[in-house]
This record gives C-alpha cells, sequence and structure tokens, in this order.
C-alpha cells in the first residue's frame, strides 16, 4: 500500500526521445509518464528497442533528441559525472547479468557497497546473504561467475541490482532463462519490493505470464513507437491484432514483420 | 550526382580518413586526461591503492619469465654476431661494451616494450574489450562508478611504474647472455668483460634507456586500455581491437624511441660532449 498514496506523481518521464544508430532508427519520438512506486512492463519483439530505451532511463545512452526528467530535474543533458547520484538510486538488471568475471558472486554483490557506503565487512556480508536469499539462491558467494549457470548468474545479477535498496529498479528480461517456478520467486519479488519499499520498476520481458502478474501497466514497443497502453486486462482483451500475436504468442497473427507491405489475399490455405 | 561522385573521389577519401583518424585521436587524448587527474588521485584513496596490487602482479610479476628469456637471448645474439668481427680486430676484450651498450640502451628497453605490448597490451585489451562485450563496463556506470577509475588507472599505473622495472631485469639478464657468449664459450677475458663493461656504461646509459621504458609503459597502458574501452560488438570485434592495440603499441614505441633517443642525444651532447665508445 505505501507506494499508492503518492502513485499520482511522476517519476521518470520522457518526451519525444529520438535515438537512432547509423542508419538504424530505433527510438522514433517516446513520449514516457511513469508513476512513483507502480510497476510498467514493457513489451516488444526482439531487437525493437527495449533495452536501448531503459538504458536512457539511467543515462547509459543519451537520446539524439527529446527530453529526460527524472523526479522533476532534467537529465538528458547531465555529465557522466552528474549522473552519479541519480544513477545510486537506480538499480539496473541487465539483460546478459553483466556480472564481473573477476569478483566471486558475493563480491559482486558487495561491490556497490564497498564503493558508495562506509559499512563495515561482517555488514556487507549480511547484506549479501540477504539479497541472495531475496532472489532464492544461497552459499553461492564464493563461486566465480563462470561457475554459475545461467539463471543463476541471471539472479546473482539481480540480487546485486538491489544491493543497494534502490528505488527505481530497471529489470532487463528477469524471468528469461529461469524455470517457471524461479520465475515466480522473481515475480514474487518485484511485487513485493513495490509493496513494501514502494519501489518503482520498469520490467522489460518476454513472458507473458510473469508481465500479467507483476504489471500495473504495460507498454508494447513497436518500431520505435508505444503502440499500446493499457493494464494486463486490456491486453488480455485487445483487438489490435499486432498486441494479440504477441500476447498469444502466435506465430500466424503475427504480421509485424511484414506490416511494411500490406498481407496479400490471394493466397490459397 | 555529380557532387556524389566527388564525394566518393580520393581526396574526399583522404579527407574522410584525416578527419577520422583527427577525431580518434582526440578520443584518446580525453581518454588521457581523464586517466591522469584521476591517477593524481588514486595515490590518496585506499581502495583505489589496492586496486592495483592484483594488477603489479599480473602486469609485473608475471611478465618477468618472458622479459628474462628475451633478455638472455637479446644479449646471447649479440655477442654471437659482434664476436668475430671483434677478434678481427683484436677487440675481444671489449665484447662487454658492446653487448652492454646496445642493450641498456636501446635493445633492453625496446625489446622488453615490445614484449610487454604483446603479452600485457594484449591481455589487458582482451580483457577490458570482452568486459564492455559483455557491458561490465555499463554496469559500472549504472552503479554510478567511474570505469576510468576502477578500471583503468591501476591498469595503467601498474604498466607505467612497472615497465621501467622489468627493462632492468631485461638489461641485466642481457649482459649476462653477452657474457654467456663471450666469456665461457669464446674465451673473452672474464676480467676484461667486466672491466671495459663497468667503464664504458655509464648512469646515464642506464637511465636513459629506463626514462624511455616509462613512457613505453605509459604507451602500452594507455593505447591497451583505449582499444579495449571502444571495442567493437563480440568475439570479432574483441579479437580486432587487440590486433589494433598491439600494433599500434609496437608502432607508437619505435616512434617514440626514434624522438627520445634523438631528444636524449642532445641533451647528453649539450652536457658533456659527443662520447667516444672505444
Ligand atoms: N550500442 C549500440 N550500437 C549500435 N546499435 C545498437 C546499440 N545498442 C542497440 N543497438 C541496436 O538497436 C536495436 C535495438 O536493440 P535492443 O537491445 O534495445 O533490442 P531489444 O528490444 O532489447 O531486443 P531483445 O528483446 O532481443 O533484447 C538493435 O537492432 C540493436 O542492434
Ligand atoms: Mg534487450
Amino acid at each position: 500500500m505505501a507506494g499508492m498514496s503518492n502513485a499520482s506523481s511522476t517519476i521518470i518521464e520522457m518526451r519525444q526521445v529520438y535515438k537512432r544508430f547509423g542508419p538504424l532508427e530505433v527510438l522514433r519520438g517516446i513520449d514516457l509518464s511513469l508513476a512513483k512506486g507502480r510497476t510498467t512492463v514493457v513489451i516488444g519483439e526482439s531487437g525493437t528497442g527495449k533495452s536501448v530505451l531503459i538504458k536512457h532511463m539511467i543515462g547509459l545512452i543519451r537520446p539524439d533528441a527529446g527530453e529526460i526528467h527524472i523526479d522533476g530535474q532534467r537529465v538528458d543533458p547531465l555529465h557522466e559525472k552528474q549522473w552519479v547520484p541519480i544513477r545510486q538510486r537506480f538499480g539496473y538488471l541487465f539483460q546478459m547479468g553483466a556480472l564481473f568475471d573477476s569478483l566471486t558472486a558475493g563480491e559482486n554483490i558487495a561491490f556497490p557497497l564497498k564503493e558508495h557506503t562506509g559499512l563495515s565487512d561482517a555488514e556487507i556480508h549480511d547484506i549479501v546473504a540477504r539479497k541472495l536469499d531475496l532472489v532464492g539462491l544461497d552459499g553461492v558467494q564464493n563461486k566465480w561467475p563462470s561457475e554459475l549457470s545461467g539463471g543463476q548468474r541471471k539472479r546473482v545479477a539481480l540480487a546485486r541490482a538491489i544491493a543497494m535498496d534502490p528505488d527505481i529498479i530497471l529489470y532487463d528480461e528477469p524471468t528469461t532463462g529461469l524455470d517457471p517456478i524461479r520465475s515466480d520467486t522473481i515475480n514474487d519479488l518485484i511485487i513485493k519490493l513495490k509493496d513494501e519499499l514502494a519501489v518503482t520498476s520498469i520490467v522489460v520481458t518476454h513472458d507473458m505470464t510473469s508481465a500479467f502478474k507483476v504489471a500495473d501497466r504495460i507498454l508494447m514497443l513497436n518500431q520505435g513507437q508505444f503502440i499500446a497502453d493499457g493494464t494486463a486486462d486490456d491486453f488480455r482483451n485487445t483487438r489490435d491484432p499486432r498486441v494479440r500475436a504477441f500476447v498469444t504468442g502466435d506465430a500466424d497473427l503475427n504480421i509485424i514483420e511484414e506490416s511494411a507491405t500490406p498481407p496479400t489475399r490471394g493466397e490459397s490455405s | 550526382m555529380a557532387a556524389e561522385i566527388t564525394m566518393n573521389g580520393p581526396i574526399a577519401r583522404l579527407g574522410r580518413l584525416t578527419l577520422e583518424r583527427l577525431d580518434a585521436m582526440g578520443d584518446i587524448s580525453v581518454f588521457a586526461l581523464r586517466t591522469f587527474s584521476h591517477c593524481l588521485r588514486a595515490t590518496v584513496h585506499k581502495r583505489d591503492l589496492e586496486r592495483l596490487i592484483p594488477q603489479f602482479h599480473s602486469i609485473g610479476t608475471l611478465s618477468v619469465p618472458v622479459i628474462m628469456v628475451t633478455g638472455l637471448f637479446v644479449g646471447m645474439v649479440l655477442a654471437i654476431q659482434a664476436i668475430e668481427q671483434f677478434r678481427a680486430a683484436g677487440l675481444e676484450n671489449r665484447m662487454g661494451v658492446i653487448v652492454s651498450l646496445s642493450v641498456v640502451r636501446e635493445l633492453g628497453p625496446v625489446l622488453a616494450g615490445i614484449m610487454l605490448a604483446g603479452r600485457v597490451g594484449g591481455a589487458l585489451t582482451a580483457e577490458l574489450g570482452t568486459m564492455r562485450v559483455t557491458e561490465q563496463i555499463d554496469a559500472l556506470r549504472s552503479m554510478g562508478s567511474d570505469p576510468i577509475r576502477v578500471l583503468v588507472v591501476p591498469r595503467f599505473l601498474a604498466c607505467l611504474l612497472l615497465t621501467p622495472v622489468l627493462t632492468l631485469y631485461c638489461n641485466l639478464v642481457g649482459v649476462l647472455g653477452g657474457w654467456l657468449i663471450s666469456v665461457p664459450i669464446f674465451n673473452v677475458s672474464n676480467w676484461a668483460y667486466w672491466t671495459y663493461t663497468e667503464l664504458a656504461v655509464e648512469t646515464w646509459d642506464i637511465a636513459s634507456g629506463l626514462f624511455k621504458s616509462v613512457f613505453f609503459g605509459a604507451t602500452i597502458g594507455m593505447i591497451s586500455c583505449y582499444k579495449g574501452f571502444n571495442c567493437g560488438q563480440g568475439a570479432q570485434g574483441v579479437g580486432k581491437a587487440c590486433t589494433e592495440s598491439f600494433v599500434a603499441g609496437f608502432v607508437v614505441i619505435l616512434i617514440l624511441d626514434f624522438f627520445i633517443a634523438l631528444l636524449l642525444k642532445g641533451a647528453y651532447e649539450a652536457i658533456w660532449g659527443f662520447k667516444m665508445i672505444f
């Protein structure tokens, strides 16, 4: 309940954000306003720019045009140094985990704590154990990232992302590569962080079960723009064929790839 | 149409290439300046100093064997090449002079530098390039840490500080290599080898070699970290960055060597005048 009282206030806002890489236009005029303490899920087909979108929110990628505001402060023109205090409010789960190979799992989670807090080794040790417990892993502190399975790596990365108790968490495909039970642990964690700590979450996912479970709001990104915005129920009952195809995972309905050329009618079926 | 053709002409291409190169020069200058400014600060913070230790190990300690082998064979091959000529001229007592001066002034620093450009530079570029490709560098940024401070500064400082030390090892073993060929094998007098060496090799010679090696170390550290940080996508990008890092390191070391030698020669002659070896 905690976050609900200020749910109306905006925490992240993007206005007419454009981004291209060479000839490839990835974001084409994104307008977005995210409420504090809510969980927003971003879906969209592979390669459509979901990761690029959330990297803009934490300043890892700068927009070519447009504005980004965090808690009312305009952040897109800021220098790397000025981003530091803002980034400390964020947790970012990278799509591939991005664990430091040269550190053990425990040291990975301890890294931001050692860098930015004056906590003692014992306190850090406790926090690391607690965060690992939250993601359903234990006793992997001394393992190297290369010794962990893909799903374990992802969960260690998630533990690292929440190590500093951030108030905004960006999850890039938190449940990909996890078995259904583990996925649900992560879903529960996202919900728990929202309910107990009023965390604002942005979740990029392909996993519709997870999306429906955690989302207060779902956005669908397609060819650099949002083509759908609504609650989980809106998405379940949508008529838009592009959205339906994605939600139900039905390739026959999927005309997204061919949308540049109208579907031909005369095909024999 | 006409404009398009001119834009692809050789002069336009040259212009574009020049601009790209200048751009890259600007990039690496900014990178270097940021590194230097952090280096100064690194000496005060305990955590920054702690990060130096593992780099000292991997860049310094682990390079010792390869540097020793390089030095040994350089000294030996110099002696083998020189001994017949020197003997014919009746100068075999001066074998130590030619070996030691060549090694200490020139071959030790340059070959140690080149060995390190391969061993250390390649490894650093591969490590940082992999970190970039797997988004570990972005992960550092996302946690509010400066990747230059965390990753580049300790590696750069280790290269800068340890290349002269490794060069010293290389020099020492090089002189021993020359001795090994001259004295036990070609029966040059042991006494003569060391006496003439001592007479000919001045502190200046050793110091000028080490002076160069500081720059070689800085070159290796800076280029390899820069190439790693700016590496392209995938395993291919990492491989390409490693090659570029080694080649650029190698070429810059040779060019720097020439200009520093010129500078030092000018300085020496201004202070002491022309030096006769024999
Ligand atoms: N740094 C970059 N340089 C060049 N192109 C990039 C860069 N980052 C992303 N892209 C391109 O932008 C497009 C969108 O990439 P992005 O990673 O955001 O996709 P995504 O929606 O997250 O896909 P997935 O679901 O597969 O993760 C891709 O075509 C990608 O190649
Ligand atoms: Mg992605």
